[in-house]
């Protein structure tokens, strides 16, 4: 894991095969962007919303709080940093590096990378070679979160 | 100085698991015990038992044995200490009398290395080791009802004494794997165990305030086990919930694990039976 963060900080650009769907993708270790759509597809942000609360897909609520969610969810994490107003801290590129891989910033983060199968240890035999979403997941929680604006 | 807990529920105060935070653990002992629940190491950090995390109903629950839904194993583990089992025709009193006196330091000292093998035994290992070996009879498997009972009332001859484990010597090898696993990431999430016990504890993730994942409790009843369960059992949970491949019980690799966090909690008062949510 550390030669794939060391390899992405000293390239310019690197290409990194991403999944067991081989769905490669491009990191600006220069800007700490994916500029790149993992998918083609717009993301959509409805599905977004329900990828990024799912226990079993994002869980992204275990360790971040947002405000907009305080109605419909009682459990908000305070892990990581309340992302009530990231749609205006981010753009698309930058979320969707933080979603992919966030250890290619910060290589000591609790985050995991929702994006990548490779490079993991002792993984459970029904998650094995498996990304822990999809790439449309990605793109949807990303479209979500540019809606988040306070 | 010694303070008594006893009574800080029944005060009627009302506080949440993040309110009691602001309790100076450090001068909190509960009744009978010799040591507090909270300590500053030498590196400056407080080291606080799980105890420490839960709300007050929790520490009501486990203060009064009485309350403590797991306390009738200790009764049930005084009888299965004398009753003879085996080929041999022994209880455990037979060689080693009064567990008051003969077991009063073990639940602070394990894991530990077997001197004859230099293996490092986990409680449990070191009873079935006595029941195949010096009784002739059969393992208790490891989460069953007849070792859970067993390893509370050794256990708990203990309670309220401080950890003590050796990570030294023989043992210096095991206490430095278990580190390195400790600190490893693992899973299909990707997290080494401090992550979440060093590096967030006293936060919540989701609905669950994280604890610094102390041992001092073990074998502990987990309300959301519906009875108690052992530090492999505990460990293998964190492991499914990390989406790793869980080590299995009595496996080399959690009894590392439990060594190394039994160090972390070295001087935290061995609880058994604790109480957790
Ligand atoms: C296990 C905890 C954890 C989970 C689960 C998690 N994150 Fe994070 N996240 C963090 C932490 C901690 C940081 C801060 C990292 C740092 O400062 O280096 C962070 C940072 C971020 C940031 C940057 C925020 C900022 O203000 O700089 C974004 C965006 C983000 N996460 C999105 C997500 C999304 C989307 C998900 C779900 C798909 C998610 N996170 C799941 C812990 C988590
Ligand atoms: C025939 C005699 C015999 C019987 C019966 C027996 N043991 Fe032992 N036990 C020993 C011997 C010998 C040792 C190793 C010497 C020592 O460390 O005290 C030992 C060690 C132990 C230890 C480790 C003590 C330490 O200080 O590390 C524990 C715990 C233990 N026995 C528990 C039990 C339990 C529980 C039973 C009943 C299920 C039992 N034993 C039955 C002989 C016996
Ligand atoms: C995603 C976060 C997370 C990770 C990673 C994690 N745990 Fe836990 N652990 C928890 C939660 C939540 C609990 C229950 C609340 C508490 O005590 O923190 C817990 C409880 C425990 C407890 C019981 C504490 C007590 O007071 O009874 C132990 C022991 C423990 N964990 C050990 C480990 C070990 C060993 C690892 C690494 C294999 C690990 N944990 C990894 C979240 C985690």
């Amino acid at each position: 894991m550390k030669t794939l963060i060391t390899a992405l900080v000293v390239a310019t650009t690197f290409a990194v095969s991403a999944s067991a769907q081989d769905m490669a993708y491009v990191v600006n270790d220069d800007d700490y962007t994916i500029e790149k759509s993992l998918t083609g597809v717009p993301g959509d942000a409805g599905a977004g919303q329900a990828a990024f609360v799912g226990r079993k897909k994002g869980n992204c609520l275990a360790c971040h709080a947002v405000e907009q969610l305080k109605d419909s969810q009682l459990f908000h994490g305070e892990v990581g940093p309340d992302l009530s107003d990231v749609g205006n801290s981010y753009s698309a590129e930058e979320l969707r590096l933080r979603i992919v891989d966030y250890k290619v910033i910060n290589d000591d983060v609790i985050m995991p990378a929702f994006f990548r199968s490779t490079g993991l240890s002792n993984v459970g035999k029904k998650f094995k070679d498996k990304t822990i979403l999809s790439a449309q997941e990605v793109e949807d929680i990303i479209a979500y979160l540019l809606t988040l604006k306070s | 100085m010694k303070l008594f807990l006893v009574g800080l529920a029944a005060l009627g105060l009302s506080l949440g698991a993040a309110q009691a935070q602001d309790i100076d653990w450090t001068k909190v002992t509960l009744e009978g015990f010799e040591v507090p629940l909270a300590y500053e190491n030498e590196d400056g950090d407080l080291i606080r038992s799980g105890f420490t995390f839960r709300t007050p109903g929790t520490q009501a629950m486990q203060e009064d044995d009485f309350a403590n839904p797991a306390f009738w194993r200790v009764d049930e583990g005084e009888i299965a200490w004398s009753t003879p089992e085996g080929s041999e025709g022994k209880s455990c009193a037979d060689c080693h009398g009064d567990a008051a006196e003969s077991m009063a330091t073990v639940g602070t000292e394990y894991p530990k290395v077997d001197a004859e093998s230099g293996e490092l035994l986990a409680l449990e290992h070191r009873i079935n080791k006595c029941r195949t070996e010096n009784m002739g009879a059969e393992a208790y498997k490891w989460e069953s009802q007849g070792m859970l009972t067993m390893t509370v009332y050794v256990r708990h001859q203990s309670r309220g004494k401080p950890v003590n484990v050796a990570v030294d010597g023989p043992a210096a090898p095991f206490f430095e794997e278990g580190k390195a696993l400790y600190n490893k990431r693992v899973g299909q999430l990707d997290m080494a165990c401090k992550h979440c016990h060093e590096d967030y504890y006293g936060n919540y993730i989701r609905a669950d305030f994280l604890s610094q994942g102390q041992s001092n409790g073990f074998p502990t009843y987990r309300q959301k086990w519906g009875k108690v369960g052992s530090i492999h059992r505990r460990i293998r949970g964190c492991m499914g919930n990390i989406r790793g491949a869980k080590y299995p019980y009595g496996s080399h690799e959690n009894t590392v694990l439990e060594l190394y966090i039994a160090h972390r909690g070295k001087g935290l008062p061995v609880e058994t039976p604790a109480v957790r949510n």
